[in-house]
């Protein structure tokens, strides 16, 4: 059998699909099957820091920063770029989540649903100074997404104010 | 125990029979991941960074006290073998247990319920694990834990993403809650697999019981949850929780149907189980977790006597390789354990009968 894209070629992938119920089946040569985005013997590449390492690509960055200077942008902390996160699936350390927290966000939302803690609080971290010091890192981000006319992230960063508020009263 | 004697143990606290407990659930786990503010996390921290984390956290688990008393070992301190069995015992992940160096290690308490891996994936993984369905019980311990070690440690944590983690599936409450299940009437009648597809509907993972892309092997399963932000560590303990109540609720009404409609059939496969198991002098650990599963089921529906669950799970785990080359005393190819594996087998299985 040959191809059923290039007809040139013997077949090396059977792919099936469900499309609404009704089964769609391909028959693809290695080459094609490559283009068409499958991995012919590389399970392996689909493992979880993969899958999440090119997914951290998808999402373009919110702000209008040019994405050459952010790729080249390196965590003063560890050292990480975005590049590296990508390829790896994984922050390098506690500061990333600062250098890198634009281009995190739309992810982070997109696997839990919804980006708001609301477990666990450290006792440490439960003391109202630090709480009111984020507070007011997160109004001066308000400031910042409103005057950006970003209001659906303004909206969020107001949300995530009101939760900080309800935990400390 | 000591951190040698859990080693030698032949069980640990989450292998033992949860009194009043069905045996369809036979342990919970809850794991929280947690990371030092001040290093760089374990996929990017140097040698010396490694050495700061590792002497920190070890210094902060010295301080607890009670059932929380924990040992800690460096894992250039004990064998290859010795970490593999504690992989075996589910106390340390698979992965972790490759690094033999002075930077990498866990912690447990007496009764191994409390497990903390150091500089694994994320700078602490802290674990509770008990027998049966406890996840609450899991979250308070692991809980309480955490809240000691923080006296000492200051974690990696936002206010809005909550619990940095190197991964961000594990971000916010950094919680892992799973239960292992043993399901065999489902698998039978057919339904298992419309099961899972609901439970991955309601945000749930299952997977075989020796974890992430391992097959199910023995109708043992794994059942999680997967988000780990924007619920308390308690409500998603208490979600699970339901969801499993239900699952071993619909296993349970297939083993009545079974014991109606089937007798015979079920009595002549757990006596088959149970006959390979006494008699065949070469067990693969595959065929031996496949043919433990039918034993469990006769145990539990009567068809055994003279055996507990507990027992079951116990051969679960001493028939893995390096349990078994603890046992025998000697390092063994594939084909020397699987003739050890028999003896080992019908050495437990005497003085147990067939009903």
């Amino acid at each position: 059998m040959l191809c059923n894209e290039c007809n040139q070629k013997p077949v090396a992938v059977q792919f099936t699909q469900m499309v609404n119920g009704e089964m769609q089946q391909l028959h693809l040569c290695a080459e094609c099957a490559a283009k068409k985005g499958m991995k012919l013997f590389g399970m392996s590449d689909f493992s979880l820091p993969n899958l999440l390492g090119s997914l951290f690509g998808l999402k373009p960055p919110t702000a209008g920063a040019a994405p050459v200077a952010q790729e080249q942008a390196l965590c003063p902390r560890c050292g990480s770029s975005m590049v590296d996160i990508r390829q790896t699936g994984k922050l390098g350390c506690a500061e990333c989540f600062i250098s890198f927290g634009e281009e995190l966000a739309p992810l982070i939302s997109h696997i839990h649903g919804n980006a708001q803690h609301t477990g666990k609080i450290p006792s440490r971290c439960g003391g109202s100074v630090l709480l009111l010091k984020e507070i007011e890192q997160l109004k001066l981000r308000l400031q910042e997404a409103v005057v950006a006319e970003h209001y659906e992230q303004a909206a969020e960063i107001r949300d995530s104010i009101k939760a900080l508020e309800a935990q400390m009263a | 125990m000591n951190i040698q004697e859990i080693i030698q143990s032949p069980r640990v606290r989450w292998m033992e029979q949860q009194a009043g407990s069905e045996s369809i659930v036979i342990s919970s786990r809850v794991r929280l991941a947690r990371n030092l503010a001040a290093i760089a996390f374990p996929n990017r921290f140097d040698g010396e960074q490694a050495r700061q984390s590792m002497e920190e956290i070890c210094a902060a688990g010295a301080a607890m006290q009670g059932q929380y008393t924990v040992e800690a070992v460096a894992f250039d301190a004990i064998s290859p073998l010795q970490r593999q069995i504690l992989v075996e015992k589910q106390l340390v992940s698979p992965e972790h247990a490759q690094n033999g160096s002075p930077v990498h290690g866990v912690m447990l308490n007496a009764d191994a319920s409390l497990s903390i891996m150091v500089n694994e994936e994320d700078h602490l993984r802290i674990q509770a694990l008990l027998p049966g369905l406890q996840l609450s019980g899991c979250w308070e311990q692991a809980d309480a834990a955490d809240d000691l070690l923080e006296q000492r440690l200051e974690y990696a944590y936002d206010g809005k993403w909550g619990y940095l983690t190197a991964c961000p599936t594990n971000m916010g409450t950094g919680m892992r809650a799973s239960v292992m299940m043993h399901l065999p009437a489902l698998q039978m009648s057919g339904q298992s697999r419309g099961v899972f597809q609901r439970l991955s509907q309601l945000g749930l993972a299952v997977r075989g019981i020796y974890g992430e892309g391992s097959e199910a092997s023995g109708n043992f399963f794994q059942i999680s949850n997967q988000v780990t932000m924007g619920q308390s560590e308690k409500d998603l303990c208490e979600y699970l929780t339901g969801v499993v109540l239900q699952v071993a609720e619909q296993e349970l009404l297939q083993r009545q149907q079974l014991r109606q409609k089937s007798a015979r059939e079920l009595e002549d496969k757990v006596g088959r189980a149970f006959g390979l198991l006494r008699y065949a002098r070469l067990m693969t650990s595959q065929e031996a977790l496949a043919l433990l599963s039918d034993l469990r089921l006769g145990v539990d529906m009567d068809v055994i006597k003279g055996l507990g669950p507990a027992d079951i799970t116990e051969l679960m785990v001493c028939i893995r390789p390096a349990h078994l080359q603890q046992y025998s005393g000697l390092e063994m190819q594939p084909h020397e354990r699987d003739v050890r594996r028999a003896e080992l087998i019908q050495e437990k299985l005497r003085g147990t009968e067939h009903a």
